[in-house]
């Protein structure tokens, strides 16, 4: 995979959570990812076409999405509920545009589906490409997520 | 600005939505009503009197790009503000929406301040 898909996607979620939902995330350093269990309790994933094919998700465990849902909303969220599975989809799809929007900037044009989500412990992540992928792996006060990202090129 | 303004708040999903309806009512702005897709919203529009639409471009049954042109062509609602809320902001997609007469754009994810420049410069022009 080319290395310039990763900081795109990198700042774009930084800017996605910092602004949604008041919250700093840390970026760990990337590293490659062989297998389809996800990461995280849940997770949104989009398919992306254009200039290069493929797909990302981003994976939070479930201490960190009712956190990040609670302030975005601001209301208290204690487990994962259909607002929590709503937003996951929201805030892929606000990554995704991000870091197309960078990426557009370096001559790609990409395209994104509709965002789906799934969630349950040790769920699978089915990249378009089948894998091998790029783990992003991000901190919070309040638990980690990862952007998983697995596009051609 | 008017405080009263009655916003209509269209997007897919209903937590961004909610999140919209948060910042407008930081903003002072409590007459919100929501739709999910372009079809409700413009069933809406035709219902009631609004004045200002904020509207996410990427929905099924009818996107907000579909709206747009509808409201625009329609020579009672073409006067309302119409606000574009997109997670990117693709050349193409910016110049399609200029064209079909969009009062402005925004990019997801935005703050409180941000919304309410983007409200203010539409008013200002």
């Amino acid at each position: 995979m080319d290395v310039r898909f990763v900081n795109p996607f990198l700042e774009a979620t930084v800017e996605v959570i910092q602004t949604m939902a008041f919250i700093e995330p840390v970026a760990g350093k990337p590293f490659l990812k062989g297998d389809n269990v996800a990461q995280g309790d849940i997770s949104g994933i989009i398919g992306i076409t254009g200039s290069t094919t493929g797909s990302v998700a981003l994976s939070f465990s479930e201490s960190c999405i009712v956190k990040i849902v609670s302030n975005m909303l601001g209301e208290e969220i204690t487990s994962l509920n259909g607002e929590i599975k709503d937003a996951v989809g929201e805030l892929t799809n606000m990554v995704s545009g991000g870091a197309r929007r960078r990426l557009e900037q370096e001559g790609f044009n990409l395209k994104a589906a509709i965002p789906t989500v799934v969630y349950g412990k040790s769920h699978c992540i089915a990249h378009v490409l089948g894998g091998p992928s790029i783990i992003i792996p991000f901190k919070t006060d309040y638990g980690s997520f990862v952007a998983d990202v697995c596009l051609g090129g | 600005m008017d405080r009263n303004m009655k916003f209509l708040v269209v997007d897919d999903f209903g937590t961004m939505r909610k999140v919209i309806r948060n910042l407008l009512k930081q903003l002072g702005y409590e007459n919100i009503v929501e739709a999910e897709d372009g079809a409700m919203a413009l069933k809406t529009l035709k219902s009631q009197h609004l004045d200002f639409i904020i509207c996410d471009w990427n929905m099924p049954n009818m996107s907000g790009y579909e709206l747009l042109k509808e409201v625009k062509s329609d020579n009672s609602l073409k006067d309302i503000p119409f606000l574009m809320v997109t997670a990117e902001a693709l050349q193409e997609n910016v110049v399609e929406a200029v064209k079909a007469g969009v009062d402005g754009y925004i990019v997801k994810p935005f703050t409180a301040k941000v919304l309410s420049e983007k409200i203010d410069k539409i008013f200002a022009n």
